[in-house]
């Protein structure tokens, strides 16, 4: 069964010809208006989330297709207390293929042990959102015009952030790749993705908690949001919510091609007047999202 | 002291000192009705103390268990007061119901019917990751 946990689930070939299925989608939408025809996708969203299950809906629907699900635990059999297995298990016998979304890690990992149809996880808790990779891997194909040889500055959470590890994971497949990771010391990079990924990998990085003097280094700066789900105790978010905020003055010694990104919901860590600056690439990103998940909704459908 | 041979069973060997009592429980030793004997802090050329146990019973012991809490185990088969088979232990490179994951946020922390599975992923420092949530498994 084809089925999408994990970002380690693609090698760098698949990732490699989604993102061009992608950008050909962008490039010639009305070929792909009838792909997924007569097929259907169940959005199975355990928890509320507005980007990543309006993108699946958006692109089974670009694709032809249909789709039906839920978008929180309470308005499904979850709510009765029915087991994850359980409810694939039916759902599986409507539709074609499944997006879900869950707070507990590892659920989508359940749900395609017994689902009988393709799965892919739209995020499980802290642990895995593939397609917010993906989607951020063709934002930077489609602003770069590649995927090696360029600094990235990620700045925030990255002890919780699934996107960051998950990034760090997928672009240090290419070379020439440097990260400068921006953090307070209480949100660092976990030493096991540091060991597991950047030093057994041989990927240069150095770490900071100065936003400013890292930004003239930077080809592309992933911001995100310090979460409040992520936290055991208020206090510790409150104190470290507002820690790196961007702002037009910090961009001023940003080189002039910087790509900003940020995965969103943001709450306050980049100022509503940074949207306007060229360099702003996450409403973009939002927009890639869709076609990504297109291209990766006909590939586990083995449509081509 | 002394513990009498036996005829039919295995004599599980080379077990760390002061785990031997962990792999009587992990094994439900316990529960069988033949001769079992658990003999702890035996001198040791190689190790200094050891812990061994001895069962009066053919058993098909799980290796994968022995493996997870102890590679340097070794099983010995004792057939008519003779040796038949000497196992060496590997690392399993996956365990099923031995440890539970210890993660809150993992899905097995509300469903409470899944199996515990956890797969190796470093041969080399012995480190189990949980399928489900990959948090890594405390050493045994």
């Amino acid at each position: 069964m084809n089925n999408l946990l994990s970002i380690t689930d693609l090698s760098t070939q698949e990732i490699d010809s989604l993102i061009e299925k992608a950008q050909d989608i962008i490039a010639n939408p009305d070929a792909y208006h009838e792909k997924c025809k007569y097929k259907k996708l169940a959005t199975l969203f355990f928890e509320p989330s507005t980007r990543t299950r309006l993108s699946f809906e958006a692109a089974m629907i670009d694709l032809g297709g249909r789709v039906m699900g839920f978008s929180e635990a309470q308005a499904s059999s979850a709510a009765k207390g029915e087991s994850v297995a359980d409810t694939v298990r039916t759902v599986g016998c409507y539709v074609d293929i499944i997006a879900m979304r869950h707070p507990k890690e590892g659920a989508p990992l359940v749900a395609s042990m017994h689902a009988g149809v393709p799965v892919i996880n739209a995020g499980d808790g802290g642990h895995n959102h593939p397609t917010q990779t993906l989607t951020d891997l063709l934002t930077i194909k489609t602003e770069k015009g590649r995927l090696n040889n360029m600094t990235i500055g990620l700045c925030g959470d990255l002890k919780f952030g699934r996107t960051v590890h998950s990034l760090i994971e997928a672009m240090s497949r290419y070379d020439g790749i440097k990260f400068v990771l921006i953090s307070p010391d209480e949100l660092k990079l976990p030493n096991y993705v540091k060991q597991e990924t950047l030093d057994k990998k041989g990927i240069e990085y150095e770490e900071t908690t100065n936003l400013v003097e890292a930004m003239p280094k930077l080809d592309i700066l992933y911001m995100t949001r310090v979460q409040r789900e992520r936290f055991f105790n208020e206090e510790d978010y409150i104190r470290l919510k507002d820690s790196y905020i961007l702002t037009p003055e910090k961009l001023v010694t940003a080189k002039p091609d910087m790509t900003i990104m940020h995965p969103l919901p943001r709450v306050n860590e980049i100022s509503v007047a940074v949207d306007d600056d060229p360099r702003a690439a996450y409403f973009r990103q939002v927009k890639n999202g869709k076609f990504i998940r297109m291209a990766l909704i006909m590939k586990l459908l083995g449509i081509s | 002291m002394n513990i009498d041979g036996i005829t039919n069973g295995l004599v599980i060997d080379h077990i760390e000192a002061g785990k031997g009592m962990d792999l009587y429980n992990v094994l439900h030793l316990g529960e069988l009705e033949s001769t079992v004997a658990l003999i702890k802090n035996v001198t040791s050329h190689k190790m200094g103390k050891k812990d061994i146990i001895k069962v009066d019973e053919v058993l098909d012991v799980d290796l994968d268990i022995l493996g997870f809490i102890d590679p340097n185990i070794t099983v010995n088969i004792i057939k008519d007061n003779v040796r038949v088979a000497k196992k060496h232990i590997e690392l399993p490179k996956m365990v099923k119901n031995i440890i539970k994951c210890k993660n809150p946020r993992c899905i097995t922390s509300t469903e409470q019917e899944l199996p515990h599975i956890f797969k190796l992923t470093d041969p080399e420092k012995r480190t189990y990751r949980c399928i489900y949530c990959e948090t890594e498994a405390e050493k045994k």
